[in-house]
């Protein structure tokens, strides 16, 4: 057993691994090294925990079997899960860091004692408060995260559900909880305390069911800072250093996220939250469609514009992982460089559906980092590039965004695709994109449609270059 | 001289540690948003601490009671984070490869 006083020096240099682990993802050169503190933050942190209780009983041989069975689990799933797959599974383990803070801090108030937190009846005031804050924000956490998954696994439709007074009665059962946390540590009920779980439980589900599948990258960021903060709530009740300072890294890193995805949108985060954007007015965008005609093209027209360009600019969007379009992308890449055709990739900060997400399913595709780039680094590129391929993407490239003050995407930065010598546009319809919005780029003199699935219509291209 | 409660302190860790997130999240690559997510996932199970206390505190007789069953689950659920978080951290950074110079 190791001093009160020692483990807690340990725990601070675990915080300190933790935040070099964020430090080294600056670049992707220092990004493993990174993650390998990370991983020994958390091996010195559980190590330290064991050491400081120092009791090896039998209830130790189960900890060391629900640790196994979690981490089989958790390495199952982290080496079979697709990386198109990637904002379910971050959904996923964000429900599950919520659900862990829960249980934590039902059995620090069943059985204070085990914690120094007073006797049951009678747990010390801030303690109290501190758990019941904990509690309260990781079930909102897992409830949330739950609802997050389910639509973007599409098992919840992905369109915003809404109904009449829902603002009204969130409010109200925000004040709830605020209420029966003050009656709970004043009089220290046990039922309040359930009471306070239930509430968050529900709050979590009725915040995230209006907001739409799109806005997914934002709400995944919230849940990630949620998680966070309910990671301190605990680290203040167990008055454990890691777990504060971890807290706080992970609050603010997704609030951060969450902001530059507001940022990407041009809106605000209120707006989001209050959710029922992209409830589409069906009706009025089925009419403005059937007026304008589009150029239609095929494998064969796209090959041909490409064989003779020499650069492209490729925009991928979400369209593209849900085709499994990344690797026969990048084959279509090979064939282009091969004929001495300059090829850059262009990705808006909300293409996807979570912060990175096209990154990683072009890293997965062996397309190396430094042909990517960012909005505000190849936006000026446009103009100069003679196609632009735009893969499965649709609003992050609408015009409209600059032009028409009565768009509803309106100031929201978009990539400047109109400015290309010529745009290939593949998708699988005219519908317009999850904002409801029809985009004027379909209609343009410049522009040739390829209505295919993105996999297939790419895989067609590279047999005619 | 009056002694400052220990909360202050870790309050104050707290906060600063806010201010260290502000500025490391923000020196972090776009492209490496996704994985900033799974690696933070995995560091805030970190909770797994708490989890492994409430495991052990079933008294000598028996290992199992309300408290600590919930603890045993917490155990797991924080593992499957831990692990599953780092290794497809690890993963994903694995992919990011940069331009090979011989072509």
């Amino acid at each position: 057993m190791i001093s009160a006083n020692l483990s807690a020096i340990f725990y601070l240099i675990s915080g300190v691994l933790f935040i070099l682990a964020l430090r080294g993802l600056s670049s992707p050169e220092t990004s493993r090294q990174g993650n390998f503190f990370g991983i020994l933050g958390m091996v010195i942190a559980i190590s330290v925990t064991f050491l400081s209780i120092g009791n090896f009983s039998s209830g130790f041989v189960y900890v060391l079997i629900f640790l196994l069975i979690g981490g089989i689990i958790g390495a199952f799933i982290a080496y079979k899960i697709p990386m198109t797959a990637m904002p379910e599974l971050v959904a996923g383990f964000h429900s599950l860091v919520g659900l862990a803070a829960v249980f934590v801090a039902i059995s620090a108030f069943l059985n204070p004692k085990a914690f120094n937190l007073g006797s049951p009846g009678n747990i010390k005031l801030g303690s109290l408060i501190e758990m019941s804050i904990g509690a309260a924000v990781g079930a909102i956490t897992f409830s949330g995260s739950i609802i997050a998954f389910l639509k973007l696994q599409g098992i919840m439709s992905g369109s915003p559900i809404t109904f009449k007074g829902q603002h009204p009665l969130n409010a109200l059962i925000l004040i709830s909880i605020v209420v029966v946390t003050y009656l709970l540590c004043s009089t220290q009920s046990a039922n309040l305390f359930w009471i306070l779980l239930a509430i968050s439980f529900l709050i979590g589900f009725l915040l995230i069911i209006p907001i739409g599948g799109a806005d997914m990258p934002v709400v995944i960021s919230m849940l990630n800072s949620y998680s966070g903060w309910a990671a301190a709530g605990i680290g203040f009740t167990l008055e454990n250093t890691a777990l504060i300072i971890t807290g706080a890294l992970v609050g603010s890193s997704g609030a951060i996220l969450s902001y530059i995805m507001c940022k990407g949108m041009n809106r605000s985060f209120f707006n989001v939250i209050l959710g029922g954007f992209g409830a589409t007015d069906q009706n009025s965008s089925t009419r403005s469609k059937e007026q304008k005609p589009v150029k239609n093209g095929n494998a064969e027209d796209a090959a041909f514009l490409m064989k003779n360009a020499s650069s492209v600019i490729i925009v991928p969007g979400y369209g593209m992982a849900v085709a499994q379009a990344q690797h026969a992308l990048r084959e279509m890449v090979d064939t282009l460089k091969k004929n001495d055709i300059k090829v850059s990739y262009a990705i808006h900060p909300v293409a996807g559906r979570m912060p990175g997400h096209m990154n990683v399913l072009l890293a997965e595709a062996n397309v190396p980092y430094d042909e990517v780039f960012e909005l505000e680094e190849i936006n000026n590129d446009f103009a100069n590039a003679d196609v632009a391929f735009v893969i499965g993407a649709n609003d992050v490239t609408n015009p409209a965004a600059k032009t028409d003050p009565q768009s509803p995407i309106y100031g929201m930065p978009v990539l400047d695709v109109e400015k290309c010598k010529s745009v290939l546009f593949i998708k699988r319809s005219l519908s317009p994109g999850y904002a409801g919005i029809d985009n004027d780029l379909f209609y343009k003199e410049n522009t040739l449609m390829l209505f295919a699935d993105a996999k297939k219509m790419t895989e067609d291209i590279t047999k005619n270059l | 001289m009056e002694i400052i409660d220990p909360f202050i302190f870790r309050l104050s860790i707290f906060i600063l540690s806010i201010f260290i997130g502000y500025y490391v999240v923000w020196s972090v690559t776009p492209s490496l948003h996704t994985p900033l997510m799974s690696v933070t996932n995995a560091i805030s199970s970190v909770i797994i601490v708490g989890a492994i206390i409430a495991g052990l505190a079933g008294n000598s007789d028996n290992t199992f009671n309300t408290s600590s069953i919930f603890g045993f689950i917490a155990i797991s659920l924080a593992a499957i984070n831990i692990f599953g978080g780092f290794l497809v951290t690890q993963r994903m950074l694995a992919m990011y490869k940069k331009k090979k110079k011989d072509k």
